[in-house]
Order: C-alpha cells, then structure tokens, then sequence
C-alpha cells in the first residue's frame, strides 16, 4: 500500500505532466484535469485491481470509464505512471498521428482505455453495459466511472440513472466530479441543478458525499464506504467536490481554466509550485 | 483568370457571431439558443444587446432542438448553436421529427465542422453532417467560405421561411469574398475556365483558388464555382459549366459519402454523365493536430484539388 505522502508526490507529478502536455499544444482542459489529480491517483494507484497486460474484456478486473473525456491529460499522465504505455507518449499529447488524442479513443489502441469519450454525457450508459457483462459472466470485479457536474445536464445520464436502479446495477460506483463550473461558467449560473444528492437519492441510489475531492484520505475513506455499498441490490454515487485547477494558484476559484492552455511564463509559474517528484517525462 | 487576394483571415463563425448580432438589431424575432458553448460560437454581443432573446440551455442538445422548434410556435426565429457534431448526429431525431418533419423555422447553426477544428480530434470533427441533414426532406443545407459569406448567410437565413442548417468553421481562414448579398441556392462563378470545372463548399473554396491559380500556371484553365447551398442544389450552374469543362471536380471538408460529392454526381448521372474526381475525406474518422496538417493528410488542401484534377482530365 502507498502512503498519502507517496499519493501525494505522484499527484503532483500528474499535474505537471497535465501542465507541460496542454501548454506545449496550446490546447486540451486542464482544470477539470488538475482537479480530479488526486482521485485519479486514488483509483489507479490503491484502490482498483487491473492488470497493466490490457485486455479490451478487463476480465476479472475493476474497470474505469471516464465520461468526461475532455479530461484526457490527467487520465493519460496517471495510465503512464501506472504502467500502461511510455510515459514518454505523454509527449505526443494532441499531435498528429499519436494515440494519445484530444479525447480519449480506442480508435489508436491506447492501452488502458476500453471506449471514446469527448461527446458528453453517454459514459454512464456505458458504464452500465459493463457491469451487467460483468454480471453475466459472474465476474464480481466493479465498474468505476467519472463524470463532469455540467455534463449531467445531458439527458440521457438520467436515462441511465434510472435504469441503474430499476435494474439494481449495484456493482457500479459513478463518481461526479463537483466542481460547480463549466465552459459558460458556474453550473449555477448556466444551469442550476439544485441539490444533486437529493436526484440521485431520488432516482434510488446510495449517495456518498466527499467534502475534499482534493484530499487523498479523504477520496480513500469516500471510495472505500463506496465499495462497501456495493453488492447490495443499489447503485452507489460518489459526490467529489473538487476545486477546478487545484493545485496552481492562478487558475483555482474560476472557470476559466476548462479549456486553456497556459503560456510559457504561466506554466514556469505553475510549475515551481508544483516540484518534479518522480522525474518529468 | 480571375485572382482572388485577401488582406484578413478570420473564423467563419466570427462571421455568424456578427450577422447574429446585426439580427438582433434588425429582427425582433430572431431568438438565440446555445448549449454552454457561448464563447466558441461568437454570441457574446448578441447576448449582451438582447440578453431578454438569449436561452442558455446548458449542455442538453436534445433539449436546445426541441426548445427551437417550440418557439417558432409564436413566431419567434430560433438560431440554435452549438459544435456541428452536436448540432447533427447528437440530436438527428429531435431535429427530424420537430423541426424537419414538423416544418418549423429553426435555424441551426454549427460551428467547428470538419477535421479543421483540430486538436480535439475524432470525437468533436464531424465528417457525416451534410449527408446527415441533407437527407432530411425540407431541410436547406448551407456552407458558406469566408467570413464575409458566413455573416451574410446568416443574415439571409432570417428572412428565409423553413428549416436550415448553417454549417461553419473554426479556424482563420482568408477573407476573399465581398461583403452583402447572399442568394440561398445560388451558387457563385469565381473563375471562368475550359478545361475542368471544381465545385466547392466551405473551406475548400479557397484551396480550390490556390489549386486554379497554380493551375492556370500550367496551362489549364479551370471553371471554380463556390457552391454554398448544397440542399438546395444549384443545378444549373453545375451542367452549364460541365457542358463546356466536360469534367468536374468536387471538394468539400467531409466524408466523400454523403456530401457535396454525390450531390452533384446524382445531377450529373441524371443529366449529362461526366468524369468525377472526388476531394472529401475517404470513408474515415478524423484525428487530433493542425488544421493545416489535417488538411494535408486528409486530402482536403489545394495539392490535393490539382492532383484530383489531372486525374479527372485524364479521363475525359
Ligand atoms: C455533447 C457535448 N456537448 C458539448 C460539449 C462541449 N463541452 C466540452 S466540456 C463542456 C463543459 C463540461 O462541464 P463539466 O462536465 O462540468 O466539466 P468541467 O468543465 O468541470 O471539466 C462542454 C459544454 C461536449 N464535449 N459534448
Ligand atoms: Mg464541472
């Protein structure tokens, strides 16, 4: 097992990754990158069970579905560093012929991710296919999935939140990514979606509330409690309140950050608060 | 030959962004919808001008379409916005039972078509849409070149009684065509030549000029018609100049089934059949890079115009 400090240093090695791979194409989203840093670190480095020999099937193995591709650069930086392709691909982030795309895709065969993501608000639905194969061939590992707060405002999530339910997928654990922003700005301001816990509580699932979305214990304990819930006829949500662009100053408490890349005096800034712990690629 | 030159490039869907704007002044009607993509698509002044005519949705395409089809039930003229992906193939049935089918005035408005919005790749570069929303019956399809053309397109969609999607760009492209009028429909003479006749929709009406040019250069005089409308198709500009070109080339930013392309060779097939070279993107997905790379290894650039007209000569 890791320890929160080893978590911690592979974190911001994550963030400096997602800094340097959308500053050196001036473009991709790090702030919705930079704040899941530490979930991402969370699930891949202690709590999923997966073997790096990827299979497109993942029998036997906990599978991630992100929904919100637009976040590609931490979910890249974190499959490197776990032992899924090069970290030195990192560096053909967003060019042409790599496949490491804008948005996640199997198109290129990049280890690690099993379907395309980019277009909003279709991952939990997928999520769901995944773990009822999982049922059907009596393979007790858990489907994890993430998903931004504005993309909730897609329609068919609430299709697939129902269905979840209805049908008792409780080997499922969907986590949101509350970070209360989007491109527009505060998901307020957009689209006020009032107290998310209460729908999902609603639509018949387990509800776990995680206060620091940025805090590595405090992801375990939510993500552990999670896992607990599972196997027990519901869904279970995991509410992670983030803070867009955690981790450098400049681009915390804002929205503007979901899809810009930094320049090159911003990214030396943001990089001096965020030391090398495992070695840049 | 008739040369084309420009002194600015800018996006296309800047020139949306202030045609809309100038309808906010002009058309009291005219409403505006966008699905948190407010900044990407340019209508931040017509927000502010008309903040009362302005629907912020959030991220519920499905829902945008059906919203737009309620408010022409009252009049209004709903301009919808968001990326052509989700403009089209996110929300194909909302459009065709609400909008096509139930004839109503909605103008849906698509910024970044194509593989030139670059590096978000395949997931956001819709190569399907004009074959997508061509199909629908009723629905005028239109995809203008420039800035200039853009701006006046939207304007003119206004005025324009029925469905219509309006399908534009991302990146700064050079400004060649006059500012004003803009005839739905109409497809525009750019170049008079003999030997081969290109016709061309968006961005490739400009490598189609640089092809002509370079073209010209080598002894053969081509006919380059700018065909914005696709749906409805200008049918008669196309076989007069085949009559004399005897040979076409087609060229568009998208898949080669499905577009432009077959548009025109369906006109030719049931007229006057002619050799056809098609320059579209060949049955695939896109990929994340450069407009301009994209551009090159898709086949969609001014090299790849004159290669498909040697070809299409060589056939006559
Ligand atoms: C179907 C669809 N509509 C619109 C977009 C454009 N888009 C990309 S990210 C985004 C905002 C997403 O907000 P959220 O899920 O809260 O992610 P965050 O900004 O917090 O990273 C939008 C509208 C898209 N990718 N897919
Ligand atoms: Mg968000």
């Amino acid at each position: 097992m890791p320890t929160t400090q080893q978590l911690q240093d592979f974190t911001q090695q994550v963030r400096r990754d997602i800094l340097r791979m959308v500053h050196k194409v001036s473009s991709g989203h790090p702030g919705g990158s930079l704040g899941c840093a530490e979930f991402f670190t969370c699930l891949y480095q202690e709590v999923m069970d997966y073997s790096t020999d990827f299979t497109m099937d993942g029998k036997n193995e906990d599978l991630f579905f992100l929904s919100n591709g637009h976040i590609s650069p931490v979910y890249y930086s974190v499959l490197a560093h776990s032992g899924f392709f090069p970290v030195e691909e990192l560096n053909t982030f967003r060019l042409i012929d790599s496949r490491l795309q804008g948005h996640p895709t199997t198109h290129e065969g990049l280890e690690g991710i099993r379907i395309a993501s980019g277009s909003l608000g279709q991952g939990m639905s997928v999520a769901l296919g995944a773990a009822e194969a999982k049922k059907l061939n009596g393979d007790d590992k858990l489907i994890y999935s993430l998903h931004g707060d504005g993309e909730l405002q897609e329609g068919q999530n609430w299709e697939a939140i129902m269905y979840a339910s209805a049908k008792k997928v409780d080997n499922l654990i969907a986590t949101i990514d509350l970070n209360g922003k989007q491109i527009d700005g505060a998901t307020d301001d957009v689209l006020p979606m009032g107290s998310i816990k209460a729908k999902f509580e609603a639509f018949g699932w387990d509800v776990i509330e995680v206060k620091e979305g940025n805090d590595i214990d405090a992801i375990l304990a939510g993500l552990a409690e999670a896992k607990s819930l599972t196997g027990k006829g519901k869904p279970v949500c995991i509410l992670l309140e983030t803070m867009m662009g955690n981790g450098v100053d400049f681009m915390m408490h804002t929205h503007a950050w979901h899809g810009k890349a930094p320049s090159d005096e911003q990214l030396e800034n943001a990089l001096a608060q965020n030391p090398t712990t495992l070695g840049d690629y | 030959m008739k040369k084309y030159t420009y002194t600015e490039k800018k996006d296309t869907r800047s020139g949306f962004g202030d045609g809309l704007t100038e309808l906010g002044r002009t058309n009291p009607n005219v409403v505006a919808l966008c699905a948190d993509l407010v900044g990407s698509l340019k209508m931040a002044d017509f927000i502010k001008e008309n903040p009362e005519r302005f629907f912020q949705i959030g991220i519920a395409e499905a829902n945008m379409m059906g919203i737009a089809a309620g408010m022409t039930i009252g009049g209004k003229i709903p301009f919808t916005g968001t990326f052509a992906n989700f403009s089209t193939g996110r929300v194909y049935d909302q459009i065709r039972q609400s909008i096509a089918y139930s004839n109503k005035n909605v103008k849906i408005c698509a910024s970044h078509a194509g593989v030139t919005l670059g590096e978000d790749g395949a997931t956001h570069q819709i190569l399907e849409d004009i074959g997508l929303m061509k199909m629908l019956p009723g629905m005028t399809v239109i995809n203008p070149c420039d800035y200039n053309q853009t701006k006046a397109a939207t304007i003119a969609i206004a005025d324009f009684d029925g469905p219509v999607y309006l399908r534009f760009g991302r990146p700064k492209v050079p400004i060649f065509m006059p500012e004003g009028e803009f005839v739905i429909g109409k497809g525009i003479q750019l170049t008079e030549g003999t030997d081969v006749t290109i016709v061309a929709t968006g961005h490739l009406v400009w490598e189609s000029l640089q092809a002509a040019e370079q073209l010209e250069a080598e002894g053969i005089s081509v006919d380059v018609i700018n065909i914005h409308t696709i749906k409805p198709l200008d049918e008669e500009i196309i076989l007069k100049s085949v009559a004399k070109t005897g040979c076409i080339v087609t060229a568009e930013e998208h898949n080669k089934l499905g577009g432009l392309g077959e548009s025109v060779a369906r006109t030719l097939a049931l007229n006057t059949p002619t050799p056809q070279e098609f320059v579209a993107t060949d049955d695939t997905f896109g990929e994340s890079g450069t407009p301009d790379q994209l551009m090159a290894k898709y086949g969609l650039d001014a090299a790849a115009v004159i290669k498909a007209v040697k070809k299409v000569i060589s056939r006559k």
